[in-house]
């Protein structure tokens, strides 16, 4: 018995001390709900309410205007059956290419050239010109971009000046390369967000790896599989997930540059659902689409996660 | 954690479900039924301060001019003038009027889907109050609605600032280059001339379309191969009427013969208006299909260098059929001082000044009484032309409304990629009536 109540004092000695940090603990977990509240109430407000609604309307046949007509799911019907709603998904994938693998391999080749450059004033300019496009109003880029693709713009003129006149066009009115040419704007500006992220990586990337590998003969093209790669396989998913969402909900380059065409060659989901809702007033199938557009996004950058968290 | 975000995903879009299911309306369901106008309406302007508000397009100052006459005229008027670009007052304009501020004043082409939608005021109570009885009717016909959303009959909703023509401006010296001593009297002479044209080297024809300008050129030959009547009854979205006609798949050829034979600029479906007005005046094409609208800014940048005609037809001597519209404005149903803007309106109808005004900033016919003479022009310029032409039109031609205003969507969704394609090569002249048709069915349907 007395042996036992010391110990029976220390349970309640702890039981006290637990419930005290349990309620410290509760306390903390509420703290911390407090201090994110302010930004909580923003999402809620800005994305998760309009998310709502977009899938309300989704389901009526509304002008916007007058009251709405309850269709159930025949708009979703129609964005999956249609085949000029179905386009611009596909043409959304094809700029994957151009927003996503182009910008990601440039962006590893360009952050190991500035690395290797670092010390030099190059490395600084490179960045910065790399970085730019990230900083120009994409709208600003967009009409620029359009004078340089236009007959008489810089990309003619600089092909005329190397001997490649005959491959001059007027490349965003051409059907076949306006897809691509929109696609290289993209290249353009996401190259700059690459290369700065996975330069920041690298600078994480111990240096004794390097000594390492040269010591046992490694070229700097063996370096950059066995050690670069490898250890920025986080900045990679990062990229990859950002440029990827950029490219299949694409918008303000579009509506700038093609407005999705000529034709429909360069039709996009995001310009398609802005026309549908404010052009020919379809507001329920619109949202339709962008609910069709969101669980899309979703899937593809839940699938770039796990792939990628496989290989880390 | 797959599971776990498509768990996140799935509530959001049940809770959305939810939301919809459980509301005793859909949306809108608020909006209020359209006004109906009870009892004698003023036709005098209060004498107290009074602020309109005007919402306009940017690029065309002709409104911020007659506001500033009006001003000058009226002290205890201001107003409060926005501008934004065309497309962007078609897509917000009925947002704008069904919201709780809504403008005294819009410029609007399309007043059909509003109308329906009770957004507008019916101004059939000044239109008795004011007399404009005794004005063109076929002008403002164009402007009514009925309630079976078909226009030509029914309640007025709108007025125009300005009523526009439309034709063929050719550069002078480039036409005397290649030996043309005076308009083509016929659509064969006008295609010799673009063949002489595009043998001497110059470019045929200045001709925007990165969203859709080929639909002047197209409307000009489709007015010619075709009964305006069924024309006019498609824009008016009488039950029945078709766009495919022989007629039109006729003009549809002519344009995609004319794409394959290098008459439009190359970079065609890439070049928007600015820069076709810009290349056209530095004398970069001997024709362009184009408005009035521009005859004061091209007799300014060419002087006594640019000539106009209304497109011919097949036979020389047959009545001209040009595309003609008001330049729209209409009040809507909410607005704070209705009564007060269309005393404005109708001041700049009669108003020798403001008549003036319209004609040499717009190029375009004043409207307004018939019997109040037109404010005199220059003669010799372009200007000179287009009203000459309006005259002629008046008179002893047709006049038909734009084939692109004849649903909100038609020209976003179905002209403009449908046009690209076309001059491309890339579509036949019966698939483009055909898509026209379709996309126009499908959007009367909803």
């Amino acid at each position: 018995m007395i042996g036992s109540e010391p110990s029976l004092n220390l349970t309640a000695r702890t039981s006290v001390q637990s419930s005290r940090r349990r309620r410290a603990a509760a306390r903390g977990r509420w703290a911390g709900w407090l201090y994110v509240l302010p930004a909580l109430i923003m999402y809620a407000l800005f994305v998760i309410w309009p998310l709502l609604t977009s899938v309300e309307y989704s389901l009526y046949d509304w002008n916007g205007i007058t009251a709405g007509r309850w269709v159930g799911l025949s708009n979703y019907w129609s964005v999956l059956t249609d085949s000029e709603l179905l386009l611009p998904i596909v043409n959304a994938f094809e700029l994957v290419f151009f927003f996503t693998v182009i910008p990601v391999s440039l962006g590893l080749v360009a952050a190991a050239l500035i690395r290797g450059f670092s010390q030099g004033r190059f490395g600084a300019v490179a960045r910065t010109i790399l970085f730019l496009p990230q900083v120009a109003p994409l709208v600003a880029a967009g009409i620029a971009w359009k004078w340089a693709y236009s007959e008489t713009g810089v990309v003619n003129q600089l092909l005329s000046a190397i001997g490649l006149g005959g491959l001059t066009r007027p490349w965003l009115a051409d059907f076949g390369t306006a897809l691509p040419a929109v696609g290289f704007i993209g290249s353009w500006v996401l190259l700059g967000f690459c290369t700065v992220l996975l330069l920041t990586g690298m600078s994480k990337i111990d240096p004794s790896l390097y000594e390492a590998a040269r010591m046992d003969g490694a070229g700097p093209i063996q370096e950059f599989r066995a050690i670069t790669v490898p250890g920025l396989i986080g900045e990679i998913g990062v990229c990859i997930t950002v440029s990827m969402i950029a490219a299949l909900s694409s918008f303000d380059i579009i509506y700038i540059s093609t407005y999705g065409g000529p034709g429909r060659a360069t039709m996009v989901p995001g310009v398609l659902i802005y026309r549908l809702a404010f052009d020919e007033r379809k507001v329920g199938l619109a949202s339709a689409m962008a609910v069709v557009l969101m669980i899309l996004v979703v899937g593809c950058v839940l699938i770039v996660q796990r792939v990628m968290k496989g290989e880390d | 954690m797959l599971r776990r975000y498509f768990a996140v995903v799935a509530a959001v879009v049940m809770i959305g479900l939810l939301t919809a299911c459980s509301g005793p309306s859909g949306p809108g369901a608020n909006q209020a039924a359209q006004t109906t106008p009870t009892g004698p309406v003023s036709t005098t302007l209060p004498t107290g301060p009074v602020t309109l508000d005007m919402y306009i397009e940017t690029g065309f100052p002709l409104p911020q001019k007659l506001a500033d006459e009006f001003k000058r005229q009226h002290p205890n008027v201001t107003f409060n003038i926005r501008q934004d670009q065309f497309q962007v007052i078609t897509e917000n304009g009925p947002r704008e009027m069904a919201g709780p501020n809504p403008p005294d004043l819009i410029r609007l082409p399309q007043v059909v889907g509003p109308a329906k939608q009770g957004l507008l005021l019916n101004l059939d109570p000044y239109y008795k109050a004011y007399g404009w009885d005794q004005w063109s009717q076929s002008l403002l016909n164009q402007m009514r609605v009925g309630s079976d959303g078909i226009r030509g009959h029914g309640p007025l909703y709108g007025l125009g600032i300005g009523y526009d023509i439309t034709g063929v401006f050719y550069n002078k010296k480039l036409a005397a280059q290649i030996g043309m001593q005076s308009p083509p009297a016929t659509i064969g002479e006008f295609e010799a001339l673009l063949a002489k044209a595009k043998a001497a080297g110059l470019p045929p024809i200045m001709q925007f379309n990165d969203i859709g300008g080929l639909n002047f050129p197209f409307q000009a030959l489709a007015n010619q191969f075709t009964d305006p009547t069924g024309l006019a009854n498609w824009i008016y979205n009488k039950p029945g009427a078709t766009l495919n006609t022989p007629g039109t798949v006729k003009a549809a050829e002519y344009i995609a013969r004319w794409g394959k034979d290098g008459y439009f600029p190359k970079d065609v479906n890439s070049l928007d208006y600015t820069t076709m007005m810009g290349r056209f005046e530095k004398g970069e094409g001997l024709f362009m299909f184009n408005g009035d609208w521009e005859s004061a800014n091209l007799d300014k940048a060419m002087p006594g260098n640019v000539g106009f005609f209304l497109f011919p037809s097949e036979k020389a001597g047959s009545p001209f059929v040009a595309m003609s519209a008001p330049a729209t404005y209409v009040i809507p149903a909410k607005a704070k001082h209705a009564a007060a803007m269309i005393y404005f309106l109708n001041w700049i109808h009669t108003n020798q000044t403001a008549r003036q005004i319209i004609v040499e900033s717009n190029g375009a016919s004043p409207g307004g009484p018939p019997s109040l003479p037109l404010p005199p022009v220059q003669a010799g310029t372009v200007l000179s032309q287009t009203l000459a032409a309006t005259n002629q039109l008046a008179k002893s031609g047709v006049a038909i409304d734009f084939l692109a205003n004849a649903t909100p969507g038609i020209y976003a969704n179905a002209f403009r990629p449908e046009l690209q394609l076309l001059v491309t090569g890339k579509e036949t002249p019966e698939g483009f009536v055909q898509n026209i048709q379709k996309s126009y069915k499908q959007e009367l349907q909803q």
